[in-house]
């Protein structure tokens, strides 16, 4: 019986085209044709989509907060209303501070586009200076409620209110620290395409912080205000 | 320094946590130390604690799932017992100890035994199945398995070290509340569940990822394994659902530790957000366990009827129904606390209109067997087993879902016997289906059929011995989580039930029996050529175990069922497909990062519980760091030659080629 398949051929190297599925060093594009019949996509697409996985996971994470708040806001007890704590000034200088940083952060995505290392750690360092300043004004904004006794303990709107700003404040936090670990790495080991990958997907973070702090100063401090 | 933690929390006063806490640390201690002094620590630091590798890490999970099944049985054996004796009478556990054993039970079994179990097969089968190398993050894929393993050593460490909670496998306020719930147990609950929930959730996203970005060229949507769809509609449940248990765990953690009120009784808290919160992932996380269960059987069934799986179409849409429609019944969870007619009604509704997708799956599989070649082996013994038992407990299901009907069996042991019926014949019974059919794929050779078989059989009369009578017990009245009972019409089928336990215990030793038979005669259960069942999916294509890239090249996918056409072709001409172009493989390299992660998650967990702040926040810069560390790392991959590749399988392709001769050979004759 004729079992001869013809030898396979050992080639010299020349890159495995599928290696996890990426073209080599994650450089390589995509034949996909977008039902994904065109084999794994490359490293480029896979992070970023798992990223925006991730992100979609964190918005629903948001979302409960914002029914808890829904939900408690109008369990006041005996502490104040929304409209007798909020400081509409205050909300749009972060407001300012934190679309300010995302521009800024737009421009660190640009520099990195473009392999230019001084505008990319200036616009970041800017990012920085402008999210940081959020962080503080906002916890100035709790350490003074605090001290006047309107701390999250009084009343279960209180509670769901420093939960849901202070779980955004904390993504924040965790964003600057992400921030400071970037600059430091594209600093040392250059726009190295993981590296790359990386940036892109804390300026995707940043960006959807954004998007959530307009949910929180619209439904939270506009819509509190109005009552 | 250390917090609450004091010797007090070593329940010296207390004999049977003591005693079973002895023997588990011993237990431990020993096969560490065998470990050590066999010399295998480098072995096993190598090849397993750090490995990146889907296949291993999934082995991992099913080994953590099991270990943590007889745990959680151990419970039930506990339990069992308990009720034989407590007929007007205290029994040999005290309530506060019952109570943390049924608690313990219920999480251990869902969250640290099904979920990694079907978790752990997702991970070995998916990637292969989808013919790609690995998932699409395999780094954080290890994390994810070492947090789940850190929960899971929380859990199990407060049964020496403080306690459990007490307050059944959710923890509803107010009865969690600090001031119902002072000590240490509903801790230990937040804190295991939050840890290995950021496990789970990262699983998901590498799996919705891993399916819809990186498969073999050619497999369309529609041509994935019916087993790739129900794992992605998991991985897309775990990452719309997860979250939203992290935010009502963490307040309720605010409300415990900080003095919040989302739940309390006071200050405007709402305790009834709670339930909306928490059956808003219960239920989804219920389809979560059994969809990767449905895509179990469906592999098997087709398998071992040696037919592709009867309408396949009708299959992936009664699978992407399920992952929606189980958003839209949390509510028949509370239908008793008060959401009113109108509003039970409209979820009463959606509650059966969720049964007739899973009925839509029934039928495709009773018609895949039909006028098929059906091969009883263990495996699909498990799925038959499945089909007969889960359409009872799907029965009861719709009978619950009629909010008159729940006014008279909610939390009663009807109720239990519901949900036992439908977790243990879906999941349970798919976690032992796909542990014996995927076996030999992952170690080379078979699991021993006969004592597979006596450990079905024991396990499924067990089982219907235990949930039969909770059922009737139900109807006559008796509520759960008694801790002792006086009526005097229960105490038959309570020891019915206790009979049907020891018939359960049997099962599980065969169970145990079977692994140490079938490693005792693994040359002769040698799976050789890689397709020991005549399988119909990618995995059967490469060798078993695959190596660690997989394949040597990524196969071109032409239609369904992607093996069955190559090896028809082969089978038709009696020769195996041209050999490809052997290049050289990038894997990635092994990371210690996630066994690290876990050490200091473990530390975080641990020192939240007891109040040891600074080591909480020393946990967290240490995670922080490894995970610097771990972005520093210049080289990621490494190289295998094409030689080696063309080595690996050429060996393969041998084995194949001489079991093709065999066939030729008896065709001739």
């Amino acid at each position: 019986m004729s079992a001869t398949a013809s030898p396979g051929s050992v080639t010299a190297f020349r890159g495995d085209p599928n290696h996890l599925g990426h073209g080599r060093d994650g450089r390589g594009e995509s034949r996909a044709t977008g039902r994904g019949t065109g084999g794994p996509s490359p490293k480029r697409i896979v992070v970023a989509y798992g990223f925006w996985i991730f992100i979609l996971s964190d918005i629903v994470m948001f979302a409960s907060f914002f029914a808890s708040y829904a939900v408690l806001q109008g369990g006041v007890s005996d502490g104040p209303t929304g409209p007798q704590i909020f400081d509409l000034t205050n909300t749009a200088l972060e407001t300012g501070l934190l679309l300010l940083s995302s521009f800024a952060c737009g421009m660190a995505s640009l520099a990195l586009g473009a392999r230019r290392m001084l505008y990319f750690q200036v616009a970041m360092a800017v990012t920085f200076c402008l999210g940081a300043g959020f962080v503080a004004l906002e916890v100035m904004e709790f350490a003074d409620l605090i001290a006047r006794g309107i701390g999250p303990s009084r009343s279960a709107f209180l509670s769901s209110f420093f939960t849901l700003v202070g779980c955004h404040g904390l993504h924040v936090t965790v964003g600057l620290l992400w921030l400071l670990t970037m600059m430091a790495q594209v600093l040392t080991k250059g726009f190295r395409s993981d590296i790359v990958r990386r940036t892109l997907c804390f300026a995707l973070f940043w960006h959807a912080l954004d998007i959530v702090w307009v949910g929180v100063f619209s439904i939270v401090y506009l819509m509190g205000s109005i009552t | 320094m250390l917090g609450k933690l004091t010797l007090e929390a070593i329940p010296l006063h207390q004999p049977i946590p003591l005693i079973a806490g002895a023997v588990v640390v011993a237990i431990v201690l020993g096969v560490i130390a065998w470990i050590v002094l066999a010399g295998h620590l480098p072995y096993l630091w190598r090849e397993w604690i750090t490995s990146v590798d889907h296949k291993r890490v999934g082995v991992m999970y099913c080994l953590l799932a099991l270990v943590m099944l007889i745990r959680g049985f151990s419970d039930a054996i506990l339990m069992r017992s308990q009720h034989a004796f407590a007929y007007r009478a205290a029994g040999y556990l005290p309530p506060e100890h019952y109570d943390q054993i049924f608690s313990a039970h219920g999480v251990i079994m869902i969250f640290f035994g099904a979920m990694p179990f079907m978790i752990g097969l997702m991970n070995f089968a998916v990637p292969l199945q989808l013919g790609v190398r690995d998932v699409a993050f395999p780094t954080l894929n290890s994390v994810s398995f070492w947090l789940t393993a850190s929960g899971a050593l929380l859990v199990n460490a407060s049964l020496v070290v403080g306690e459990f909670a007490r307050t059944g496998w959710w923890p509803a306020p107010p009865l969690s509340e600090m001031t119902y719930s002072p000590g240490v147990g509903v801790d230990y609950y937040l804190w295991a569940i939050q840890i290995s929930g950021v496990g789970t959730l990262m699983t998901g996203i590498n799996f919705v990822t891993t399916i819809l970005k990186m498969r073999a060229p050619g497999m369309s949507y529609l041509r994935m394994p019916m087993f790739c769809w129900t794992a992605l509609a998991a991985s897309l449940l775990i990452v719309a659902a997860f979250p939203i248990l992290t935010a009502t765990l963490a307040m309720l953690s605010l409300d415990r530790y900080l003095g919040f009120h989302f739940f309390t009784d006071s200050h405007g808290g709402n305790s009834m957000m709670f339930m909306n919160l928490f059956w808003a992932w219960g239920h989804p996380e219920v389809y979560i366990l059994a969809l990767p269960a449905y895509g179990v059987f469906s592999e098997v069934i087709s398998t071992f009827s040696g037919k592709p799986l009867f309408a396949y179409r009708s299959m992936v849409l009664a699978t992407m129904s399920i992952c929606l429609l189980s958003f839209t019944v949390w509510l028949h969870h509370f239908f008793t606390m008060g959401p009113g007619g109108d509003v039970n009604g409209v979820f009463a509704i959606t509650s059966m209109i969720i049964a007739v997708p899973t009925g839509v799956k029934i039928f495709d599989w009773l018609f895949t067997m039909y006028g098929g070649r059906v091969r009883l082996t263990s495996a699909m013994l498990w799925s038959l087993g499945f089909m007969v038992t889960f359409v009872v407990g799907g029965a009861t299901g719709v009978l619950l879902a009629i909010p008159p009907a729940d006014f008279v069996l909610h939390n009663s042991m009807f109720l239990v016997a519901h949900f036992h019926n439908v977790m243990v014949s879906a999941v349970l019974f798919a976690a032992f289906a796909g542990y014996t059919y995927w076996f030999p794929k992952a170690f080379g050779f078979r699991l021993d059929e006969w004592w597979g078989k006596a450990a079905f059989w024991f396990g499924i009369t067990g089982f219907v011995i235990v949930f039969g009578a909770f059922y009737w017990l139900g109807l006559l009245g008796m509520t759960r989580r008694m801790q002792h009972y006086d009526v005097a019409d229960w105490r038959p089928w309570i020891l019915v039930s206790a009979f049907g336990i020891v018939v359960m215990i049997a099962g599980v030793a065969c169970t145990i029996i079977q692994l140490v038979v079938s490693i005792r005669r693994r040359e002769e259960l040698r799976d050789v050529t890689g397709d020991p069942w005549d399988g119909r999916s990618l995995e059967w294509a490469t060798a078993s175990p695959p190596p660690v890239f997989n394949f040597a090249a990524l196969p071109e996918v032409h239609g369904e069922e992607a093996y069955w056409a190559i090896k028809s072709r082969a089978r038709e001409q009696l020769r195996l497909r041209e050999e490809p172009d052997y290049a050289p493989i990038e894997m990635p390299l092994n990371s210690a990062t996630g066994f690290i992660c876990a050490f200091f998650a473990t530390l975080i967990g641990f020192a939240m519980i007891w109040y040891i702040w600074w080591l909480a926040a020393a946990g967290l810069v240490g995670a922080f760091l490894t995970f610097v560390v771990f972005a520093w790392r210049d080289t990621v991959e490494y190289e295998i030659p094409a030689s080696e590749v063309a080595k690996v399988n050429r060996a393969n392709r041998t084995t194949r080629l001489e079991a093709l001769q065999g066939i030729g050979q008896r065709r001739a004759a």
